[in-house]
């Protein structure tokens, strides 16, 4: 029988491996980008799965407004991307010293 | 039964190609394996009912912002190579947070058992059960306002990009509607008299 833990734990798992691949990947812009999708897709997991075993659809109508939120975050970090991309000929996140950081 | 089946198949594959994703060389193949983890998670989605969200998953998220990763990472010209640099180095440390983080959740998920009672499964929706509907029936009453925010937001989002990429560069011959249409006669025809000239 599945339960609500066998979800939580695979959300977990899949946490796990976007902050190993955060942390592997920390040079490539895009790699990064898209653990953090990996991420969001972990917390929706969450959420989903609580709104079905619970019984509620609030947790439902939250991972909307979480895909809503991440559509927008993806766009703007894509395009904020491309205009790196343009100024630098690159991607890497160690050429991007230009405040000093 | 099957479910279960079908539970652990789709989670291993959705495992396997999340470390695909943040383990492949090429940024190529790690969008592609990206689209395989929604994939399987709109699987799982529609293994616990909720198959609106399963659906919106794949049409907006595949469908869209999977794709601009995919024209992003195929337009940019990457060396690869350069951006692997320490890749081999960070591995251990990457690993051990990894497994802090999996054995954290799983000490709090199956030895606690969160402090409460979790529910074990609940009885499926009886046939003809609407996900969709429910979710509609309180999108547009009880969260009408968050909806409206976020349409907001990705407004805003639109707005950001189309500003951040949009360039002038010179030299290039563009339509400048405003000019076409502010253009009168008075300033593009010059009339002018002068005397009729015999055939040579």
């Amino acid at each position: 029988m599945i339960t609500l833990a066998h979800y939580l734990t695979l959300a977990g798992v899949l946490f796990a491996i976007a902050v190993a691949g955060i942390f592997l990947n920390r040079r490539n812009v895009i790699v990064l980008l898209m653990c953090i999708e990996l991420m969001l897709l972990a917390v929706n997991f969450n959420f989903v799965a609580f709104s079905r075993f619970l019984g509620l659809l609030d947790g439902q109508v939250f991972v909307f407004f979480i895909l809503t939120v991440a559509a927008a975050e993806a766009a703007i970090g894509l395009a904020i991307l491309v205009v790196l991309f343009r100024q630098r000929r690159s991607i890497n996140v160690e050429d991007l010293d230009a405040m000093k950081g | 039964m099957l479910v279960n089946i079908l539970f652990w198949i789709y989670a291993a594959v959705l495992v396997g190609a999340a470390l695909g994703v943040i383990l492949a060389r090429n940024p190529v193949h790690s969008v592609l394996l990206l689209v395989l983890c929604f994939f399987n998670a709109a699987v799982l989605w529609l293994l616990i009912e909720a198959e609106f969200l399963a659906i919106v998953l794949v049409l907006v998220y595949v469908g869209a912002v999977m794709v601009l990763f995919l024209f992003v990472v195929m337009m940019l010209d990457i060396n690869v190579e350069r951006l692997r640099e320490g890749f081999v180095r960070n591995a251990p440390l990457a690993a051990l947070i990894a497994v802090i983080v999996a054995i954290e959740l799983g000490y709090v998920l199956w030895v606690r058992r969160l402090g409460v009672e979790l529910p074990a499964g609940t009885a499926p929706l009886p046939a003809g059960h609407s996900n969709t509907a429910e979710i509609g029936a309180v999108l547009y009453t009880d969260f009408v306002w968050p909806f409206q925010l976020a349409a907001i937001v990705l407004l805003i989002a639109i707005v950001a990009a189309i500003a951040l990429t949009l360039r002038h560069r010179p030299g290039v011959r563009q339509q400048n509607i405003g000019q076409q249409v502010a253009v009168r006669p008075a300033d593009r025809v010059r009339l002018v008299r002068m005397k009729s000239e015999r055939e040579p």
